[in-house]
Formats: C-alpha cells, sequence, structure tokens
C-alpha cells in the first residue's frame, strides 16, 4: 500500500455571511471575513491516494488521468471564482470548512470515473486556506497514534 | 441542496454533514531552553544532552500546529470560531512561552527538563482545559524543521475535566486578562 499526495491551487473569493442571521450576529460571528465585499485566498488543495502499486504501470493511479479530474470539477469551477455565486454554495456559507467538504463530495462523486483508480481509494482532501489554517477530511483510520485519522480516543 | 444548510436550524442536516473534519492553526513562538538533570552527574548530562547541556542555553523559533476536530456547525459553516480559538493559543500559551527562557521563566520548567517533548505535553495541558467549546486533536511542535513532536492526549483520555473551563470562557473572550 502507497500513498500518494498531490498538490493543487486556486485563487477564489469569498464573503462569510449567513443571511438568516441578523448583521451584527454575522458581524460577530465571522468578523472581516463578514465584510461585504468579500475577500480572497489562493487554496492549496492535496488530495492523498491510497492504494496498492499497479505492477504493470508501477503507478498507484495515472496522475495526468488524476490532474485532468481535478482540474475539469475542481479547478475549472472554483478558481477565479467568488464562491458565494457558485451554486454549490447557494444553500450554504462558503466556510472553508464547507469547501474542503464540497471538494470531498466531488471528488468521491467523481472517483468511479477514473479508470486508473480502480484500486485506489481517495484517502484525504487538505485544503490550506492561509498558511497558518488548514482544514482535513479524511476516509480511512491511517497509522493509528501518528495521525489525525488515527486517533482512537 | 444538500450538507450544511444556510438555515439557523436542525433542518437539512444531511450527508457529509456528519462528517469528521479536522482544523489545524499553526503559530510561532520563540524561547530558548537547555537540558540539564539534576538526576544525571554533570558527566552524565553532557554526554546525554551534548551541546544542549550549556546553562546560558539556546533558542529556537517553534512552530505550533494545534489541531481540532469536530462536525461542521450547520448554522455557522465552521467547525470551531477561529478567532476564539486564536484568542486562547495566544492567551495561553503564546503569551506565555514567547520569548521565555523555559528552564527559569515557566514555572513547570523548574522542575520538568523543557525538550521538545515535555513541551508538547505541557502546551496540551495549557490548552485542552479551555478548549471547552472543541475537540482537541492533537498538538505538533516543530524545535526546527527537521524535528518535531505530536501528542495526541493522554491515552486514557482527556488530562482535565472539559467543563471546568467552559462556563468562564465566554467571559476571557477577546482580552488575555484575568
Amino acid at each position: 500500500m502507497v500513498q500518494l499526495t498531490r498538490r493543487y491551487w486556486f485563487s477564489a473569493s469569498h464573503r462569510l455571511h449567513n443571511p438568516v442571521l441578523g448583521e451584527r450576529e454575522n458581524h460577530a460571528l465571522y468578523g472581516k471575513c463578514n465584510n461585504p465585499g468579500g475577500h480572497g485566498h489562493n487554496y492549496h488543495l492535496e488530495l492523498t491516494v491510497a492504494g496498492p502499486v499497479n505492477p504493470r504501470t508501477g503507478m498507484v493511479l495515472d496522475l495526468a488521468e488524476l490532474d485532468g479530474f481535478v482540474q475539469d470539477q475542481i479547478l475549472a469551477r472554483f478558481d477565479q471564482s467568488n464562491l458565494n455565486e457558485q451554486a454549490n454554495f447557494a444553500h450554504r456559507v462558503p466556510t472553508t470548512e464547507n469547501l474542503c467538504l464540497e471538494i470531498h463530495r466531488i471528488v468521491e462523486d467523481g472517483w468511479g470515473g477514473l479508470g486508473s483508480a480502480h484500486q485506489a481509494r481517495l484517502a484525504r482532501v487538505r485544503l490550506e486556506e492561509t498558511s497558518s489554517n488548514f482544514f482535513e477530511i479524511y476516509n480511512e483510520p491511517a497509522n493509528v497514534r501518528s495521525g489525525p485519522a488515527g486517533t482512537e480516543r | 441542496m444538500e450538507g450544511t444548510a444556510l438555515s439557523g436550524g436542525d433542518e437539512t442536516l444531511r450527508e457529509n454533514q456528519h462528517q469528521m473534519i479536522y482544523l489545524t492553526r499553526r503559530a510561532e513562538f520563540s524561547a530558548s531552553h537547555y537540558y540539564h538533570s539534576p538526576a544525571l552527574s554533570p558527566e552524565e548530562n553532557k554526554r546525554l544532552y551534548g551541546k544542549c547541556n550549556n546553562p546560558h542555553g539556546h533558542g529556537h523559533n517553534y512552530v505550533l500546529e494545534v489541531t481540532v476536530r469536530g462536525e461542521v456547525d450547520g448554522r455557522s459553516g465552521m467547525v470551531v470560531d477561529l478567532k476564539q480559538l486564536k484568542e486562547v493559543l495566544h492567551c495561553e500559551v503564546l503569551e506565555v512561552l514567547d520569548h521565555r527562557f523555559l528552564n527559569e521563566e515557566v514555572p513547570v520548567f523548574r522542575h520538568l527538563i523543557p525538550t521538545t517533548e515535555n513541551l508538547a505535553v505541557e502546551i496540551w495541558r495549557m490548552l485542552a482545559p479551555k478548549l471547552a467549546f472543541c475537540e482537541l486533536h492533537r498538538i505538533r511542535l516543530y524545535e526546527t524543521p527537521d524535528l518535531y513532536v505530536d501528542y495526541f492526549g493522554p491515552e486514557d483520555g482527556p488530562a482535565v475535566a472539559k467543563d471546568i473551563a467552559g462556563p468562564s470562557l465566554s467571559r476571557r473572550a477577546g482580552t488575555c486578562s484575568g
């Protein structure tokens, strides 16, 4: 079993605002992120794939196929966009938590279409909002007590 | 219409909202320390700790990563209020450790060798009781870019009852006083 991590990045803007909350409450909750004009980030996305090495290709999956998929389904949609205007966020606040969940869902939904990934699984989605903040979703507990997914306390 | 809804209530709790998500906040502090065990002879200390045994100390730019985990809140779209997490991190850890000589200025290290291992465990103990609003998952402390320690808390569960600090937290929000 090998884990492979591929890194991508895209730039997008967002404004954190929940219309069911009042102006004051939104401001208290989101602070500067509630600024009506919005603001942007360079998001760094990491997809970690786990699987056996295919003896024929020597690869876990075809990176070019993964890149093409990410380009079509994620980067083309979100790069240089205003997340609030995306259909994905018509009904939820485009926090980086929700963006991470949405990217995780998109990749999971499209995974079956990756011909080279038949034995490889998506293991982790990691989304970095700034150099100080990042968010992760783990699909499988990997090494117990050596990584976030492995600690059962 | 799925996932975390733009709503004030409990409806539309679906699908990936139950997905556990991990948030990591990174912070830096600079501190000095030296390693010396009073249980060992000067020669043994020198042998064990090498240059780190110099009593005048030496310093590092520590990089701390605090990881908390939880499900995304349907109303806010957040797993934790980052402002609150930053404030706690600032007040409970950075204010205490940044630009300090750990052996002499941080009381716990008068009787505990300030290795990066011990420092990571102490940072967990400093933070855990103040993070009643979320679940602390991991402390990762880089001493240098080439060396870091991970601590996932005590083996038998949280060291400190989480509700001890819960009610006082809101009063402390936005300030390091009190």
